[in-house]
């Protein structure tokens, strides 16, 4: 990851409710457009924050019920990247032995669902992923 | 919060255009799937969906869509995309949905090959 300067920061405290990923993806469109994102990749980061978000509503099972997020933008003159940090303090899993979900084995399986780390990682430059039992965080991060 | 997914339906028998307007989330995908399903009881075997009224879709509602498509395979019927974002298509490319069904850029065009 570059050195590079925090130009602009903002930081969420989201109750795990239905539809409170769409105030997440708001925050990153604003973010986004600060930084003169192109719309697609906008939209690309609006998605993956919504993903990221549901993740951790769906799978997180964390007692307090909450999911913090912080935009970073950062740059040294212009904006460069933006960097999402998504937080929970859930029970966790192993990133490194869940397996790429292939639509053929879902046509197989009762369950459609999984995809959204698959999602992440295609639509974000940079992904990282800790977890563990006291919570998972994801970072990920999009050029300008 | 978010409003209610809309769907519409124009039936061109055999073919049949859904309409979406909003957030496709497990609600919205599922009021798809009854729409679809309710189409296929009255022998449409060829279903559009036109999702120019939408602009984000989340994994759980393409999960649904994808049941739809399964369902499509197995009457020998197809599922088809049209007026996706750039970002939507993108996703659907990501998780293959694009070897399943096709994807048009608008309804001209998908209503030329569907009904070629």
């Amino acid at each position: 990851m570059v050195d590079s300067t925090v130009m602009r920061e903002v930081t969420l405290t989201l109750p795990m409710l239905p539809d409170m990923e769409i105030a997440a993806s708001k925050t990153a469109t604003a973010l986004a457009e600060f930084m003169e994102m192109s719309s697609d990749k906008i939209d690309e980061v609006r998605m993956a924050v919504v993903e990221a978000c549901i993740n951790s509503f769906e799978h997180s099972k964390a007692d307090d019920r909450k999911v913090e997020i912080s935009f970073v933008v950062l740059g040294d003159e212009d904006p460069e990247r933006l960097q999402i940090t998504i937080r929970d303090s859930g029970v966790g899993f192993a990133p490194d032995t869940l397996k790429r979900p292939r639509i053929e084995d879902k046509f197989k399986e009762k369950s459609k669902r999984g995809w959204g780390l698959t999602i992440i990682k295609g639509l974000m430059d940079e992904v990282d992923i800790h977890s563990g039992p006291n919570g998972t965080t994801i970072v990920m991060s999009k050029l300008r | 919060m978010t409003e209610m997914l809309k769907v519409t339906v124009d039936r061109r028998p055999p073919l049949a255009v859904i309409y979406t307007e909003g957030y496709i989330n497990n609600q919205g995908g599922e009021e798809i799937a009854r729409v679809a399903y309710d189409l296929i009881e009255s022998n449409h075997t060829t279903l559009l969906l036109n999702l120019k009224g939408t602009k984000i879709v989340n994994s759980i509602g393409i999960s649904i869509l994808i049941e739809i498509i399964e369902k499509m395979l197995e009457i020998d019927g197809q599922l088809a995309f049209c007026n996706l974002t750039p970002t939507i298509e993108k996703t659907f490319h990501i998780m293959g949905l694009a070897q399943y069904a096709k994807i048009f850029a608008d309804e001209e065009v998908a209503f030329g090959e569907l009904t070629a």
